[in-house]
């Protein structure tokens, strides 16, 4: 378990890998009750507060969004690495999602596509972008378990504010929820 | 143009313009074009007064219908288990090889297309492949080339079946490679039976006393499932309606299964006047054979059979004297889709759709084909009919167990010495069963297809084939001790995959899951926890699915899982970190984007240069 903080609240860590920040928008759309987030919960790692390293463990880390490229996997690493819960939110981190789309396609394919065969593409000139600071793609779109254990999925594209608000209030007071039926509904 | 429009305007018109006869019009291009070009659809649209949507919806769901141009000879390899046991990836290699393409195209002149299908109801003679429809079975490499240049050389497919089956029971009528390879006959189809005599003796009773006499004979379901037929019937003769409908399932697709094959080849008579005897029962005058199109080299030998029973008034008007009872029979074919073995997903292919099961209730028996109430049994139910409308309910009761009275045809294949077609009692053990087929070093039987159990052989001996024990289907494959199962479970679960009709997301996406899991089992990669989320899937997809087909496709892995767990723990991973997949592979995974960058980007023109 994290060591717990000075203030006794559970450390809550976000990202966004391969997703559209649909998710956080989703998650700040808890309006008000933003207040209380932040009474009850000490966010560390996250795009909202814009801390780039942990610095402690935390408690829940919800990922967003799958893995495209060698940075979200080292990323969804170091977020494994440093969370005790993980938690993976929303079609993209669970499925793909909409990134997923080029796996139906060789990689090559869609680079060609869209860098050197795109219409703003100039004559002769036109290369695939590359740098060593530059992350380099992987051969598909992967949801997040597939690089790491995860430990509990929350599923929406993206998931309502609700079903975020009742997910950490009930990691904090340590029992399970039901999801709304229209989440499991498939018929 | 013109000329095609009118061609497909009269084959509309020749179903009279029904949309619901979809499958036949789509059947009838296919044969005239070798394939259904996108403006016939346009003509259909008019001619039917359907959206081309609504149309491509069903072309697109069945395997044998194709879109575009195919080979003048088109050429589908079994690829399932029972093939897989008997050498199908030296027969692929030869296919390959020989017609100059791969499998799942078109070769450059147009002679060959190659295409891969699952079970094909050949399953005690293979390596088998069906040529236009025209099966060719116990297939080696060298008859392959020589097939493959015959054809080319311009020689008749009929031509090349230069062997009318042979053995026991082997229907000369029918022409065709196929043997029928009856190994033993019991108390029922062993009997001598002329035709028209079950018919005969049901016309002396009520519609009511028929449904009766089937109760007595405690006569379940021979498809599978099990259903009490005479309590079917009593529900479809109940219901509302004066149109009722007979329809008899002959789309025999469970994997290893084809026991229907030899009862269509060889008691046909006996089928069709079992299915006037459930139209009587029930008050239907229509009868419909759904025959699956694996099987349609035997259209012209039933269409023949069906012409001598109304010669003899089996079928027609005034059936046997018997006045104001009408019954006549019309077979319908399928396309190539597992799931329509599924009694509802049946009705809607016959009535032209995509074979999507429906939400039951209703059933059937209310409302079935077209809206009306419609009896749908297995072909051999409705074969043992005549025998039982015959001899009385209470001789058949006599044979099998309990709960399961009767007899049973049993489909072996695999590693056994006497591959083919058992009639059983109910009750019979594993310990006789393998040594009635010959199989001296059984380790592992599928039983009931990969939908039924795959039992462990040895610690199986005593338990005994019926419903309220090992349910037997009639699919029975056997693996000796050399097989590697689960490469055979890892092909059950790709057949799920590819069969699921996509309606239950549940189905359509974890069946998908079950199976890369254990492939991530089968490499290695895999821990314990990988293998309980098989588990989980399973029971999510068979909670929520509508059909059978979701309701059982987690069997391969579960049943293996219970009767061989070694096989699966010994290929877990406990070693690798748990908090990391053992299966992503970073370094493997950027090789492509690597390569892209060296084949794309020239020399010195990347951002550095």
């Amino acid at each position: 378990m994290a060591e717990q903080t000075a203030s006794n609240k559970p450390v809550v860590a976000t990202i966004s890998l391969a997703g559209c920040f649909g998710c956080h928008m989703s998650l700040l759309d808890i309006d008000d009750r933003i207040v209380q987030f932040i009474d009850l919960f000490e966010l560390n790692k996250s795009p909202v507060n814009d801390i780039k390293k942990f610095t402690k463990r935390a408690h829940v880390g919800l990922v967003e969004g799958g893995c495209c490229n060698d940075e979200n996997v080292k990323v969804l690493r170091y977020f494994r690495e440093n969370c005790d819960v993980l938690v993976s939110v929303g079609a993209c981190a669970g499925n793909g999602g909409l990134p997923a789309l080029r796996n139906k396609m060789p990689l090559q394919e869609c680079l060609v596509e869209a860098y050197l065969d795109a219409p703003t593409a100039e004559l002769g000139k036109a290369i695939i972008p590359y740098d060593e600071e530059l992350p380099k793609l992987l051969d598909r779109v992967y949801p997040c378990h597939e690089v790491v254990k995860i430990d509990y999925y929350m599923p929406g594209c993206p998931p309502s504010a609700e079903v975020f608000w009742d997910t950490l209030t009930s990691v904090i007071k340590g029992q399970g929820f039901d999801l709304p039926v229209e989440l499991i509904k498939y018929d | 143009m013109v000329r095609m429009k009118n061609q497909i305007q009269s084959i509309a018109e020749k179903y009279s313009n029904d949309r619901t006869r979809l499958m036949d019009i789509f059947w009838d291009i296919q044969d005239l074009h070798g394939y259904i070009p996108h403006k016939a659809l346009r003509v259909l649209e008019e001619s039917l007064d359907i959206s081309t949507a609504d149309l491509r919806e069903t072309l697109s769901f069945y395997h044998f219908f194709h879109e575009s141009p195919s080979g003048k000879f088109n050429i589908y390899l079994n690829k399932d288990v029972a093939s897989q046991l008997k050498g199908h990836e030296a027969i692929y290699a030869a296919f390959e090889t020989e017609c100059n393409c791969k499998f799942g195209s078109v070769c450059m002149d147009g002679t060959f297309g190659l295409f891969e299908t699952p079970c094909i109801g050949l399953s005690d003679q293979e390596p088998a492949a069906l040529i236009n429809l025209v099966p060719f079975t116990n297939l080696t490499p060298q008859k392959v080339k020589d097939i493959v240049a015959a054809l080319r050389a311009g020689k008749e497919l009929a031509a090349l079946v230069e062997q009318y089956g042979y053995g026991d029971g082997a229907n000369q009528q029918i022409k065709t490679m196929v043997c029928s390879n009856i190994r033993q006959l019991g108390p029922v189809f062993g009997e001598k039976i002329s035709t028209g005599e079950g018919l005969a003796q049901s016309l002396k009773s009520t519609p009511e006393q028929v449904i009766e006499e089937v109760k007595t004979a405690g006569l379940r379901g021979r498809g599978g499932a099990g259903f009490g037929t005479g309590m079917k019937w009593s529900f479809c003769r109940a219901a509302k309606g004066s149109t009722k409908y007979v329809v008899c399932n002959a789309d025999e697709g469970e994997p290893g299964t084809f026991k229907d094959r030899i009862v269509m080849t060889e008691y046909p008579e006996q089928l069709f006047e079992g299915m006037a005897i459930a139209g009587y029962a029930i008050g239907a005058q229509q009868g419909i054979l759904y025959l699956r199109a694996e099987y349609k080299y035997m259209q012209d030998y039933l269409e023949g059979k069906l012409k001598d029973l109304r010669a003899k008034n089996i079928l027609g008007q005034n059936v046997l004297g018997k006045s104001g009872f009408n019954f006549d029979i019309r077979i319908q074919f399928g396309a190539g889709a597992y799931v329509c073995g599924e009694e509802s997903a049946l009705i809607e292919s016959m009535e032209g759709k995509r074979g999507t099961p429906r939400v039951k209730p209703p059933f059937p028996v209310e409302v079935g084909y077209l809206g009306c109430p419609t009896v749908i049994n297995n072909v051999e139910t409705l074969a043992a009919l005549p025998y039982i409308l015959k001899n009385g309910g209470s001789w058949y009761k006599g044979f099998g167990t309990e709960k399961t009275p009767g007899t049973k045809l049993l489909s072996v294949s695999g590693d056994c010495e006497k591959p083919g077609v058992y009639e059983i009692e109910f009750g019979m053990t594993v310990r006789e069963f393998l040594a009635m087929v010959g199989a001296k070093d059984a380790y592992a039987v599928q039983v009931s297809g990969p939908s039924g159990e795959c039992i462990n052989a040895q610690q199986s001996l005593d338990r005994k084939l019926c419903h309220e024990d090992l349910s037997a289907g009639g699919s029975m494959i056997i693996f000796n001790k050399d097989r590697d199962l689960l490469k055979y479970m890892r092909y059950f679960m790709t057949f799920f995959v590819e069969e699921s009709c996509g309606i239950c997301v549940p189905c359509r996406a974890g069946n998908i899951v079950m199976r890369n899991n254990l492939d991530k089992i089968r490499a290695g990669h895999a821990n314990q926890e990988d293998l309980d989320n098989i588990f989980a899937w399973g029971q999510i997809v068979a909670d929520t699915s509508r059909c059978g087909l979701g309701a059982t496709s987690r069997n391969p892995i579960v049943s293996s899982f219970k009767n061989f767990p070694d096989l699966y723990k010994k290929l877990l991973d406990e070693k690798t970190n748990p908090l990391y997949d053992a299966s992503f592979n970073l370094e493997a995974s950027v090789e492509d984007f690597d390569r892209a960058l060296k084949e794309q980007n020239q020399i010195g023109r990347n951002v550095h240069a």
